[in-house]
């Protein structure tokens, strides 16, 4: 009974890892568009076959004791108990085969961590529970923004039916040109995350204070999804990373898009807005910024996280609640958003928190304030 | 010999377990302990499986999740694996080497005492403003200083349970180099002895190093140290460091016991000694020396050096030479035995097989390329819960099964054992074994909800999970069923059972040997 289940099992193994069209419904490690992830995934494969390799020897020579070698068959016991050339060669031949195995290893190992001669370079920074992407030079450079989960909250409680990228879908993806070595600057503005795209085979702790080097040539076009790898708190299973490589046309064009809506939002802090535009606006930026901690009803999380909702901060002096939001509060969960969000976000959404969840204080913070205090 | 009722003189009831320094009490205590923590920790591994039945939030919150996926981790390794083999080697060393008792037996007293309240303390974090620790039983920094109230408690509890093991360590070498029978040279003492000792040593050498790195996690929260902040010149990844060394032997401190365990049970069984004694004594020696030296295998994303994963990788795959000696010396053991399959060793086999499945995809995740892959996915899960539910918890059983006759004098129920044995088997594989295929195809570890491609295979482990929970009430009632009463067993309990413990009736007398025997 026990070797049929074995033989089930290593059956369903071999099927597992011999069908290439089964590794689509998620049962071995992807492929992947790049080199590197090539040869990883070659790795994988060998070692796997050693593994059950050894795993056949290895259980056969017990599967057959435990069949044959019993009493109720008649068998009696032998008395040999040691012999000092069976020790030396199953410590040999093992080692031999570990040596066979580190030496693809180590030059797979090697390649990956060769990280010069990158054609574009783009920071990479975890968040509390978003990704921010920052080109570094290239056509794109100077362009920073955030990735958030767009996973709509109704999926996620189960109250709307769940889509195709549920929980791997984001606002705005990282855009990288095909064909480039890309270097990602992998960092961390809080806790520790960690920077994954299986299909790179690229997986790099952010860790705050610190940067750590990642690269990738990404083959084809395509849109790949990765999930954060670190445990980063609440919201660790709700940070994906979307990855979208295209043409190096298309790649230009979208850089020149993304300059000129920054210069647009740039130009749009000069301007009064009316208190409805910043309620419109506020709940937005709220939504994507604040609700994961705050809660998207205001009322927080007792002894955690705390409520927006008749908050002497959100209700007090309107010039505390703005500095709290730009300052953060050190050695709490509250970030600093002043180098997160523009100056119309910050006043849009300190509008908004002042006049949402019956807080009613009443005030309207246009963008100038906030320009001015920066 | 003629006054021992005298030394059998003990206060009865509640006091007798309070004030007890006799060996075999504690040795129950300790597996009490840890049986009650094992199944808190396993109702704590059910709502986390619960969760995970669908894709969405059902039960609980993901901070509640993460709390449960900390403390069931913290429970186990801490609560339940440790203490009973900690429980084990009381109830059996004085027995194995021919001694009375423990060499410091109100050492042994404390070293117990110390758990409940650590226990307690942990779990009351439950109930604490701001929640119950949630980030991991790593403890990595800065995320688990976030932590709320419940953070100096976490510290303290983990201060307490090393003391505990530290002692509890203490005293099992004092015991094996002082106690020994005239006659019972070193390599004469069963293996289980040999395993609990360099255990002991491991313990000694690493629970330290844990609470330093605990300490200094307590100075950065309160007292504006900078050990592992960047802002003060310190380094978040240093805590890792100094985390896993402590943490990798500590994985062989959960695995060396059950090799002993398995090395006394498999030659009973199988009618013949133990294939190469010597060699399982060099190669849990070398394990044990390799384990201190293969740490950042832990931490290959963690932005190493080339050199430094290099050598981890090398130094790691390295320890799969010693581990499969040991089990090439197990097959050897059972090959042309005349085999039996009582519980014990239908456990001992599971084991066996389990383990080293465990162990192949341990040498995977040597492999550093292939780890960037594997790192912190579902893959990792699975290859650690069959070395530690499949290997360390089956050589538990294993052991239970094996000296309960011998510490209760009734045979337990042999049909209702092998009943446990394969419920067990078929509903572990189930919970664990598809965790391969999530983690691959990408799930990462510690995640409340997840993308609906891994939908199938969690609903498996969770079904798998729930199984397994529920067949271990089979084996409490198993136990005390045993414990009121059953077949006597003899003194030899097993026909090929070698071993001064076998030569002591069952129940064997409270102090176990008041002459030494003679060991040739």
């Amino acid at each position: 009974m026990k070797k049929r289940f074995a033989g089930l099992l290593a059956g369903l193994v071999t099927l597992a890892l011999t069908q290439p069209a089964l590794a689509e419904f998620g049962l071995n490690m992807r492929q992947g568009v790049t080199d590197i992830s090539h040869k990883v995934y070659d790795l994988h494969m060998l070692i796997t076959y050693v593994c059950i390799g050894l795993a056949v020897l290895v259980f056969g020579a017990m599967f057959y004791s435990i069949l044959n070698h019993r009493k109720s068959k008649g068998h009696e016991a032998a008395t040999f108990h040691e012999s000092t050339t069976l020790e030396i060669v199953w410590t040999i031949i093992p080692f031999i085969i570990l040596i066979a195995m580190a030496i693809p290893a180590a030059k797979t190992l090697i390649a990956m961590e060769d990280n010069s001669d990158s054609d574009l370079t783009i920071k990479v920074t975890g968040y509390q529970w978003k990704w921010r992407y920052e080109y570094m030079d290239g056509d794109a450079q100077g362009v920073s923004y955030f990735s958030i989960l767009s996973t709509p909250r109704e999926q996620i409680e189960n109250a709307a039916a769940k889509g195709e990228h549920y929980l791997l879908e984001v606002d705005e993806p990282l855009v990288v040109p095909v064909n480039k070595k890309v270097r990602f600057l992998v960092t961390s503005n809080d806790v520790l995350h960690s920077w994954w795209v299986p299909d790179f085979a690229v997986k790099q702790d952010a860790v705050p204070g610190f940067i750590n080097e990642a690269w990738a040539v990404v083959k084809e076009p395509g849109t790949y999804r990765g999930q954060c790898a670190e445990l980063c708190g609440k919201d660790h299973g709700f940070m994906p990373i979307n990855v979208v490589a295209m043409n190096d046309s298309d790649f230009v064009k979208w850089a020149s898009e993304k300059k000129s809506a920054a210069a647009a939002a740039a130009g749009a802090a000069d301007k009064e807005w009316s208190k409805a535009e910043l309620l419109a606006k506020g709940e937005a930026v709220y939504g994507k910024t604040c609700a994961a901690c705050h809660q998207p009803n205001g009322k927080g999380i007792p002894g955690v996280f705390p409520a927006i909702e008749g908050s002497p901060v959100a209700t007090g002096p309107v010039d505390q609640h703005i500095a709290v939001v730009m300052n953060g509060r050190p050695g709490t969960a509250m970030q600093a958003f002043a180098g997160q969000l523009n100056d119309l976000d910050i006043a849009a959404v300190v509008t908004y928190q002042r006049n949402a969840f019956g807080n009613n204080v009443g005030d309207v913070v246009q963008p100038k304030q906030i320009k001015a205090k920066r | 010999m003629v006054d021992d009722h005298h030394h059998e003189e003990h206060p009865g009831g509640l006091m007798r377990w309070i004030t007890t320094t006799n060996h075999k009490d504690i040795g129950t205590l300790y597996l009490w302990f840890a049986l009650i923590m094992f199944f808190i920790g396993g109702i704590m591994a059910l709502i986390i499986r619960a969760e995970l039945f669908q894709p969405g939030l059902q039960f609980v919150e993901p901070q509640f999740f993460n709390s449960m996926t900390t403390l069931h981790a913290l429970i186990m390794i801490f609560g339940a694996v440790m203490p009973a083999f900690t429980g084990l080697a009381n109830w059996l060393l004085p027995m194995m080497v021919g001694a009375p008792d423990m060499a410091l037996p109100r050492l042994n007293n404390w070293s117990f005492w110390l758990l409940p309240f650590a226990g307690v303390m942990l779990l009351a974090t439950l109930f604490m403003p701001g929640g119950a620790p949630a980030g991991g039983w790593t403890m990595y920094p800065p995320l688990v200083l976030q932590t709320g109230a419940a953070f100096p408690f976490l510290i303290f509890s983990v201060h307490l349970l090393g003391i505990s093991s530290v002692l509890g360590s203490i005293n099992i070498i004092a015991t094996i180099f002082n106690m020994r029978a005239p006659g019972m040279t070193l390599m004469k003492m069963p293996l289980f002895v040999w395993t609990m000792m360099i255990t002991a040593y491991l313990l000694i050498a690493t629970v330290p190093v844990l609470a330093g790195a605990v300490t200094m996690l307590l100075t950065d929260k309160y007292f504006h140290t900078s050990f592992f902040s960047a802002a003060g010149g310190g380094d978040p990844v240093m805590f890792q460091h100094i985390f896993w060394f402590f943490g990798h032997p500590e994985v062989y401190i959960l695995i060396l016991p059950a090799f002993g365990v398995v090395s006394q049970i498999i030659p009973t069984f199988a009618r013949k000694p133990l294939f190469g004694y010597a060699s399982m004594v060099y190669a849990t020696a070398s394990i044990a020396f390799l384990s201190f030296i293969v740490w950042a295998h832990h931490m290959f994303t963690t932005g190493m050096p080339l050199a430094g994963e290099l050598f981890f990788m090398f130094s790691t795959m390295l320890i799969a030479v010693p581990t499969g000696v040991k089990v090439f010396n197990w097959t050897a053991t059972m090959w042309k035995g005349s085999m039996t399959f009582e519980t014990p060793m239908l456990f001992a086999i599971g084991f066996l097989v389990m383990f080293t499945i465990g162990g192949f995809s341990g040498l995977m995740l040597a492999i550093a390329p292939a780890d960037f892959q594997y790192h912190d996915t579902y893959f990792v899960v699975a290859h650690f819960h069959y070395v530690l539910v499949t290997g360390s918890i089956y050589s538990l059983l294993a052991a239970a099964y094996f000296w309960l006759p011998k510490w209760t004098g009734n045979m337990y129920n042999e049909k209702l054992g092998k009943l446990h044995f394969w419920l067990s088997t078929i509903f572990v594989n189930l919970t664990f074994f598809p965790m391969h295929f999530t983690g691959l195809a990408g799930m990462p570890r510690r995640i409340p909800d997840y993308p609906m491609q891994f939908a199938e295979f969690n609903m498996m482990s969770s079904i798998g999970a729930f199984g397994f929970g529920l067949s271990q009430l089979l084996f409490v009632y198993i136990v005390l069923q045993t414990i009121r009463g059953g077949r006597k067993a003899t003194a030899q309990v097993w026909e090929g059972a070698e071993g001064l413990e076998w030569t002591l009736p069952s129940p064997p007398p409270y102090h176990s040997f008041s002459t030494p025997p003679e060991v040739k």
